[in-house]
């Protein structure tokens, strides 16, 4: 028997807004408990939530990029339900009136190649707090700093088939929002939470199974682990006879396993209604239109740029077009004149190597462009530029300014001064290189002779010799050319 | 006592210093301590108040719309200088870290916060029967009941202890108070006032509302804390009422009649009290005639579904983990103290309505009940829009089918007591503009006559209640 899995996905992600949804307070992570709160946050008697502008545009900018309809008319709702965290009893959400409808995203299926996964739905909402179980003994601390954080949730529909594609769905999600800068889905830190409903049938069927939620998966390898669990757990149940109950099952990302919530005696009534503080939403659709106007380009359109207008081979369009910002910085560096092929070795190497470390661009795309001028014009070799980059780059290198003679100003030290400073100004100098290939054709008589009897890859070993003498400062292209003319006349 | 005006003159131009005013506002709330009107005040506090009055250059003071006058402000209005209960246990002891908008607003109008008054708890109620803090006493008969919710409000206006008070509306929680002790009452259009700060009822229903002994009482303090307010998204962007002089005569205006709200059965006097006014109107040259509004019967019930879904919710919070009374139940899980502070902290018609308003939103019933009323509510708004569109400038009726009842007379029967509020809700569903103006009396008790405007237009409903209240003798029997 052939069994199919169906898998939809629930993301909330949290808006990179500076103050939350419905009050003035900040939304900074990791402060001191209960310091970013006020009345409207604290559901104290008598305050009102006044709904946050740039929420909804970031909202709005998500469901663009994710090819939903915004809605004109959106409608906010209480979803009603006790929890110590939960200030007001009730949550301020969106429920029949959402934000935005029907999207589509594709993603790169590790079995289907490239699909299209629908989006049900996006729509705004507060977070709740945090109960913490584990700072006073014997009582649970309640903390309101994340309560009213503002929250997009973003719902998919059933058309992910296995949990390989479940992580390939969350994975460009993340891309795009990052993209667009609605979230910095930083799942560590609760921006970004993943809840997975997961339902087994018979492969050919068209209805779905009953299906079970699973929780608590803090990264998206750990969505993938828990939804292989669980597949295979559904799986086992129905080939043995039995039936997928409908629970709420949590991930252990430490034993690997997936177990059922403690089943609560009721289930939960909701009550959605509108909420009657809080007007219908009104977006104009000049608005909507401008948004979609403002969306940054978006990666597969960049990567296609980049390989059509640019000349880059796939794999590197592929590369720096992922990220936003490595995007951006590459972009700038041709825009400073850089050849752009290149500028993409450069960027993929040097650059993202130090990028991925520190989050951060050692230099500025106008310093690597000088540098790469550089390199083009035959100040430096290719080599020796990148000890320049390394030295402009390291922490505690040389010093990278240069006093302004007799102004007190510092300036940037440019790549052409760095080069002259480490000494790694190519030489060129027939003289100067001349000497150092008689050096060495005088040091390696043995080699010499093999080359001579006609062993002549080894005018690679000579040429590395002379750059090693030069400390990399010989022109290698004139070295050549002076070995072999110079091992030749021998002859 | 002296009105608003005349207390603010004095105040500013020195002759009669606020703290003057605030000694005898302390005297007269002591001496009417016996109407339980009033659940927190000090004397310290008004003086305090009165002196950094006094203390301003008089032309700053003379600046101020409200120098030096005495205000009183309903329970479930939050202040931060006296505790705000809401007349609950559940807020036994709660003090609002914030003044709510329109506190801000009488503050700033260099008024001084009298003191806070009893009121149904959560303002859930008709009669002011159904505090914590024990029932208000009707100033002229204690064995009667001033009305409610406001009725503590209502009470202190009336036995002169204040020139004017906040109350607050959700289905007619001021005029129907102030039509039982004569005085006036202003519920102003939806949006017109901030609800920043008062605790919510029915947030769709919900205006703060004015008392005021006299129309220009009321009209004076209603134009000071009017206006939008950035802290309430449902506040409308309209500008403060504006005052205007009571009007000469009514030649040129239409006055309507809902024949639905004049049924066979009404109170005697109140009747007298409409034909009345009806004479006073025509003497005044407007014209008067016979309306209908066909979906008046479902107000009551629209309402008894609208208001405690609202309610159900709004008072979720009450649940004893950030404030207010805590009670930590016997068997010791989060479940047992929610039980344990919500059934004890609320008193039997506030779980009443909790329990109405969780069922009309159930799955299941939702569309039987909670969006069949809104549908049926924006029928009976569409009823008034028409009245108003074919012509009709402002709609007459009875505040109340009869004159204040007597205390425990309805306790023991909910819709008894829900259709006090019968010709007064569907304002509030239909988010207009009313008022009570004191008419006459009735065998010694005060009969109200409701004045109706369209949207905003609270200034002209109150230059013509000026106009009928210099007409009618409002302490003369009506019949």
């Amino acid at each position: 028997m052939s069994w199919e899995t169906v898998i939809g996905l629930e993301v909330h992600v949290q808006l990179l807004t500076h103050s939350k949804m419905f009050c003035g307070c900040s939304t900074r992570f990791g402060s001191e408990p209960n310091t970013q709160v006020c009345p409207v946050c604290l559901g104290l008697p008598g305050a009102l939530p006044v709904p946050n502008a740039h929420a909804i545009e970031l909202a709005t900018r998500a469901a663009l990029a994710l090819g939903c309809k915004v809605q004109e008319t959106s409608v906010f709702a209480r979803k009603n339900y006790f929890y110590p965290d939960l200030p007001k009893g009730y949550q301020i959400s969106q429920f029949d009136q959402p934000l935005a409808v029907r999207g589509s995203m594709e993603i790169e299926s590790p079995e289907r190649g490239r699909i299209a996964i629908g989006v049900t739905r996006l729509h705004v909402e507060e977070d709740a707090g945090k109960s913490l179980h584990d700072r006073l003994p014997g009582k649970t601390a309640i903390d309101l700093n994340r309560a009213g954080t503002p929250l997009a949730e973003i719902v998919s529909e059933p058309d992910l088939r296995s949990p390989a594609e479940a992580r390939a769905y969350l994975t460009r999600l993340k891309q795009l929002l990052l993209y667009c800068q609605v979230s910095d889905c930083n799942m560590e830190e609760g921006s970004l939470r993943v809840d997975a409903n997961n339902s087994t049938r018979r492969l050919g069927d068209t209805r779905l199974g009953t299906k079970t939620e699973v929780k608590n998966m803090n990264s998206f390898a750990n969505v993938e682990r828990a939804l292989t669990v669980e597949r295979d757990r559904q799986i086992r149940l129905v080939e043995g006879g039995g039936r997928v109950e409908q629970v709420t099952m949590l991930f252990n990302a430490g034993s690997g396993e997936v177990r059922p919530m403690r089943s609560k005696e009721e289930s939960h009534d909701y009550r959605y209604f509108p909420d009657p503080d809080l007007p219908p939403l009104v977006l104009t659709r000049l608005w909507i239109e401008q948004q979609h106007a403002a969306l940054p380009e978006m990666p597969d359109a960049r990567r296609d740029r980049f390989m059509t207008v640019l000349g880059l081979p796939a794999y590197d369009a592929g590369v720096l077009s992922a990220e936003r910002p490595i995007a951006d910085y590459y972009e700038a560096v041709v825009a400073e004149g850089a050849e752009p092929k290149a500028a993409a070795n450069w960027v993929m190497t040097e650059v993202l190597r130090g990028y991925n470390d520190t989050g951060e661009f050692a230099v500025s795309p106008q310093w690597l462009a000088g540098l790469l001028e550089a390199v083009r014009d035959g100040t430096v070799s290719n080599q020796a530029a990148k000890q320049v980059y390394v030295a402009r780059a390291g922490r505690g290198s040389l010093s990278v300014t240069v006093e302004m003679r007799g102004t007190g100003k510092v300036s940037e030290v440019s790549p052409r001064q760095l080069a002259a400073k480490l000494g790694l100004i190519q030489v060129g100098d027939a003289d100067a290189l001349g000497s150092w290939v008689d050096e060495v054709i005088a040091a390696n008589p043995k080699e010499v002779g093999r080359y001579k009897a006609g062993e002549t890859k080894l005018l690679g070993f000579f040429q590395g010799q002379v750059m090693k003498k030069s400390a990399g400062k010989a022109d290698p292209k004139k070295v050549g050319a002076l070995l072999a003319e110079r091992l030749g006349s021998k002859k | 006592m002296s009105g608003v005006a005349a207390i603010a003159e004095g105040v500013a131009s020195g002759a009669a210093p606020a703290a003057g005013v605030a000694r005898e506002t302390g005297e007269r709330l002591r001496h009417s301590a016996g109407l339980n009107a009033t659940l927190h005040w000090s004397q310290g506090l008004l003086d305090r108040d009165a002196a950094r009055i006094d203390r301003l250059p008089i032309e700053e003071r003379k600046a101020l719309p409200l120098a030096g006058v005495p205000v009183a402000i309903k329970d479930n209005i939050v202040t931060t200088d006296e505790p705000t209960t809401c007349g609950s246990r559940i807020l036994e002891g709660y003090v609002s870290p914030f003044d709510a908008t329109v506190v801000a607003h009488l503050k700033a109008a260099g008024a001084i916060i009298s003191c806070k008054t009893n009121l149904d708890e959560f303002a859930m109620g008709s009669s002011t029967e159904h505090s914590a803090w024990g029932r208000v006493k009707h100033p002229l008969d204690q064995a009667r009941v001033p009305g409610g919710s406001s009725g503590g409000s209502a009470a202190l206006v009336a036995a002169g202890v204040v020139p004017a008070a906040l109350g607050s509306e959700t289905g007619g929680s001021v005029r129907q108070p102030a039509s039982f002790c004569g005085v006036v009452g202003v519920k102003p259009s939806y949006g017109r006032v901030s609800r920043f700060g008062l605790v919510a009822f029915g947030s769709s229903l919900d205006q703060v509302s004015v008392f005021g002994r006299t129309v220009d009482d009321a009209a004076r303090v209603l134009a000071v804390i009017s206006g939008q307010d950035r802290n309430d998204a449902t506040s409308a962007a309209q500008p403060a009422v504006s005052l205007e002089p009571a009007r000469k005569d009514l030649k040129g205006l239409t006055f309507g009649i809902p024949r639905e709200y004049m049924p066979a059965d009404l109170d005697a006097g109140v009747r007298a009290g409409i034909d009345l006014t009806v004479k006073a109107i025509k003497d005044l040259g407007g014209t008067v005639k016979d309306v209908t509004l066909p979906h008046t019967r479902f107000a009551v019930p629209c309402y008894y579904i609208v208001a405690p879904a609202e309610a159900a919710a709004n008072l979720a919070r009450y649940d004893g983990v950030r404030y207010g009374q805590r009670r930590i139940g016997s068997e010791g899980d989060v479940r047992a103290l929610y039980r344990a502070t919500r059934g004890q902290g609320f008193g039997a018609e506030v779980r009443r309505r909790i329990l109405i308003g969780t069922y009309v939103l159930s799955s299941g019933y939702y569309d039987a009940y909670y969006r069949k009323a809104q549908q049926v509510r924006a029928l009976l708004a569409d009823d008034f829009r028409r009245v108003f569109d074919a012509g009709v400038d402002l709609l007459l009726t009875p505040t109340t089918p009869t004159p204040a009842f007597k205390a425990g007379e309805k306790t023991e029967d909910p819709v008894a007591m829900y259709l006090a509020d019968i010709f007064t809700c569907s304002l509030n569903l239909a988010a207009l503009p009313a008022m009570s103006l004191p008419i006459g009396r009735s065998g010694g008790l005060p009969v109200g006559a409701q004045l109706v405007a369209p949207m905003f237009a609270e200034a002209r409903m109150l230059s013509v209640a000026a106009a009928l209240e210099a007409a009618l003798d409002a302490s003369r029997e009506v019949r």
